[in-house]
């Protein structure tokens, strides 16, 4: 297990977790709001990458589940780019996504779990992103069947859509899969 | 002795961005690089498996950094910015995590590749390859602004590529290569990603704005090195057009394209045909003869 800066005295059960899944301390955040400033997306956050920093050091671990905020980050590793005290935001958001979803949270904008979810399960059978297949997969989590139905028409016409998966690495991915959850358990439980 | 590297193409330049794949491998071939396919490669995860699972986005990159040293090769090339970055961002954090490099090397039952570097094609290409003298074409007609995109350059600790906030190589490439490039401010600017499938405002807002500043500079083409960016920046512009009411009408190109058209290559060879904003109007000699 990772041990803790020794300057931390007493945190949050959520910055704890965050850092034991990503390494990142976010109590080195001093609210320069660099992140925020910088981030393409956060005109459609309801809360901002330094507001997110701060409730997860206040342990408002509702707040930080129920928002939006790590569901639309792009990672563009902006904010981890600038950030002064070198805390690598974007993982931070994973760090949330990830713990949100081993506690089984339901995510605040479901769809962008069920593209997690389309696509890794598309990886572990194929091998390689087989993307037709990967967005039949999303529209099966999420019924909007319609959606970019056009978009998709005319990509299939200019030959940028593959129709038959190429499965040559599916073995390998498999296992590969397999053998991470095992760890993930067995790492959970120490 | 010349340098041969270890093509990872990875699943977008077999499908969505198929343009990329050949017009690099004309590029290639035109600047005598010697490249080699990955044999067996895997998916390299990409956001899904970083957004859900680290030792699963670190696992499928270092497998096909392990499959590349198999072959005897110690240079990679990897043209999709995303799995460039995903490659050296594996290999940055088993340097700095022992800990996860002795989980990483039980999953993948094998050692961990110790002396692999990972390119894109922009610095491949920017290593002493004489782009000059194998100029044939003529393209003075074009006004690029060259996008980076975000994961080529940041984060800059991991990438260490160019200058993270305002790089300079694909302009000077495309500069070597007689075209025109304009300076910009959205160089390293976001297009949205992969919220493109999901959030699909968010990538038609950015997107717009990514075009809105092209025009204001007087672009008539933008250069990309990403398929992601491309998908969002051509097939998705009309949309944007419709939704906020505006008339763009801006091709994007692969900057290998570009460096390929330059180069005396046909547009048929280059996969310009498959783009959704033509470049008929741009360049109607090319195009159509």
């Amino acid at each position: 297990m990772a041990e803790l800066s020794p300057t931390i005295l007493s945190q949050s059960g959520l910055a704890e977790a965050v850092f034991k899944e990503s390494g990142q301390n976010v109590n080195l955040c001093y609210q320069c709001r660099k992140c925020a400033a910088g981030c393409p997306i956060s005109y459609a956050m309801d809360y901002k990458p330094a507001q997110l920093i701060h409730a997860i050091r206040l342990g408002m671990d509702d707040l930080v589940f129920g928002s939006k905020t790590v569901w639309l980050c792009a990672s563009c590793e902006t904010c981890t780019t600038r950030c002064p005290q070198e805390v690598d935001v974007a993982k931070v958001m994973d760090a949330v996504k990830i713990i949100a979803l081993r506690q089984g949270v339901k995510p605040a904008i479901p769809r962008v779990a069920s593209f997690y979810r389309a696509a890794l399960a598309n990886i572990k059978k194929c091998g390689r992103m087989f993307e037709l297949g990967m967005i039949v997969g999303l529209k099966l989590r999420t019924f909007e069947f319609f959606k970019d139905a056009g978009l998709g028409m005319k990509m299939m016409k200019k030959g940028k859509l593959k129709v038959v998966p190429s499965l040559g690495g599916a073995w390998t991915t498999w296992k590969i899969f397999r053998r991470v959850k095992r760890f993930e358990k067995k790492n959970r439980n120490s | 002795m010349t340098v041969t590297y270890a093509y990872y193409p990875g699943c977008s330049l077999h499908s969505t961005g198929s343009e990329y794949d050949v017009s690099f491998k004309a590029v290639c071939e035109k600047l005598g690089v010697e490249i080699q396919e990955i044999k067996g490669w895997v998916c390299c995860g990409t956001s899904p498996a970083h957004c859900t699972s680290r030792l699963l986005s670190l696992a499928l990159p270092l497998q096909n950094l392990c499959l590349a040293e198999k072959m005897g090769l110690t240079e990679v090339v990897a043209p999709c910015a995303s799995c460039f970055a995903r490659l050296k961002t594996a290999i940055h954090e088993v340097d700095e995590d022992p800990e996860v490099e002795g989980q990483l090397r039980d999953i993948l039952g094998t050692s961990l590749p110790k002396s692999v570097n990972v390119v894109s094609p922009l610095e491949l290409f920017s290593n002493g390859a004489d782009v000059a003298s194998a100029v044939t074409r003529d393209l003075s007609g074009l006004k690029v602004v060259c996008y980076y995109g975000c994961l080529l350059t940041r984060p800059p600790k991991v990438m260490q590529f160019d200058e993270c906030e305002y790089p300079m190589s694909m302009d000077r490439l495309l500069g070597s290569a007689g075209i025109e490039t304009l300076d910009w401010s959205c160089k390293t600017d976001c297009c949205g990603g992969a919220l493109s499938l999901t959030e699909t405002d968010v990538v038609l807002k950015l997107t717009r704005d990514i075009f809105e500043e092209a025009k204001a500079v007087g672009a008539n083409a933008i250069a990309v090195a990403c398929p992601l960016c491309h998908a969002n920046l051509d097939t998705r512009q009309a949309e944007v057009e419709q939704k906020y009411g505006a008339q763009y009408g801006l091709p994007s190109f692969y900057f290998t394209q570009l460096m390929g058209l330059a180069f005396g290559v046909p547009a048929d060879k280059l996969g310009l045909h498959k783009h959704f904003v033509s470049a008929d109007g741009l360049l109607p000699d090319i195009c159509k003869g």
